[in-house]
């Protein structure tokens, strides 16, 4: 009977060598991960989109043939060196904090005459069309590359945009009862996805949310920034759809750039 | 014409390292839109000169991925020598864009 059960745990123990010998660490795997990111980030695709978007800046275009060079950005027209590091931030015409995409959509629509409803009816890229927001912002984003990021804090209204961005964040809704905090938030203690996913409530870890993004994606082969992702995310926890460029994005996008503030943001990234 | 390649070449001695972003659907005919295969649109043919002079040549299909990075090394090459790289494919569109070598650290 006791040698039927030891020849039993050594075949068993032969069919599962995992149990014997020892595995991977957490950090030598992300240590790969890692390595894999820093070879793609040599020769990103998402260069394309940076001439692009900077061509679309300077055109003349839309019903009022008017280019974005009058856009104020935060820094005062047309200055965009430096801009996309120190959003969101507050702007006294529409009495609202705005990000980067939201700034440029009002601005192609007050400047260049364009239609609200007609930017918000696709404005995530496919295989074949990339909307020109998206080109626009990763333009605007490659323009702080390498600053570090400091979104505006000292009006009332962005205080008030970093609390209701951060009750966003923790809100549970929806048929799975997700929020951002469900995948974003467990501290490292607990798994969701079976890759590490990192905790945007961290300050440590927060950089995450925001670096690499805009981003060129490598499945599809598309150019993405983060009114795509967190609007997908949105889709993910099976929560209603974000309206495009609304200010529930803003808010989301303050929470999370105040918590990665001070980090050095690398400007266009690209993902898997 | 279609989109610009972005080409940075930089030299170490006298060996550049040339890397070249292309812009480019690469379709490979498999893929479905709307529920209909999209036709094969494909880079065939790369070619690259060192001042006129062709120093590489390639002929790729379909199974390279979309917006193809491109990057050789070569040998002979100094600091503002050019670098012309030229695509054609398969509905006989083409592009062609230089660069000039800079020096490296």
């Amino acid at each position: 009977m006791r040698h039927v059960l030891m020849v039993g745990l050594a075949a068993a123990l032969a069919a599962a060598p995992w149990l014997t010998a020892s595995a991977q660490t957490e950090d030598e795997i992300n240590a790969e991960f890692e390595k894999f990111r820093a070879v793609l980030e040599q020769d990103n695709p998402a260069e394309l989109w940076e001439v692009k978007g900077e061509g679309l800046w300077k055109t003349p275009r839309g019903p009022k043939n008017a280019s974005l060079e009058k856009c104020d950005l935060g820094l005062g027209p047309g200055v965009v060196k430096g801009a996309y590091a120190q959003m969101p931030r507050y702007f006294a015409d529409v009495d609202r904090v705005m990000d980067a995409e939201a700034r440029i959509v009002h601005c192609m629509i007050t400047l260049q005459g364009f239609k609200y409803e007609d930017l918000a009816k696709a404005p995530f890229s496919s295989a074949t069309r990339t909307p020109d927001p998206v080109s626009i912002v990763t333009y605007v984003a490659a323009q702080s590359a390498g600053m570090k990021l400091a979104p505006s804090q000292s009006h009332p209204k962005e205080k008030e945009a970093y609390a209701l961005g951060k009750e966003i964040f923790f809100f549970r809704g929806g048929p799975w009862d997700f929020s951002c905090a469900s995948c974003h938030g467990l501290e490292g203690k607990k798994r969701i996805r079976t890759q590490l996913l990192p905790n945007f409530a961290d300050p440590a870890t927060a950089i995450a949310a925001v670096q690499a993004w805009p981003g060129y994606r490598m499945t599809g082969g598309v150019m993405h920034s983060l009114q795509w992702r967190l609007s997908d995310c949105f889709r993910q926890q099976r929560l209603p759809k974000p309206d495009y460029a609304s200010e529930t994005l803003s808010l989301l996008m303050t929470y999370l750039t105040v918590n990665a503030s001070g980090h050095v943001y690398k400007g266009p990234g690209i993902k898997r | 014409m279609a989109d610009p390649m972005k080409i940075r070449a930089t030299v170490q001695g006298d060996v550049a390292d040339v890397r070249v972003l292309m812009a480019h659907p690469m379709e490979t005919g498999q893929r479905k839109q709307a529920g209909k295969a999209v036709p094969l649109h494909f880079i065939q043919s790369i070619t690259a000169q060192l001042n006129g002079t062709t120093v590489f040549s390639a002929d790729i299909s379909q199974a390279i991925s979309r917006n193809p990075v491109f990057a050789f090394k070569v040998k002979g090459a100094k600091a503002g020598d050019r670098i012309t790289v030229t695509w054609k494919d398969n509905k006989g569109e083409t592009r062609t864009d230089e660069t000039t070598v800079r020096g490296g650290s």
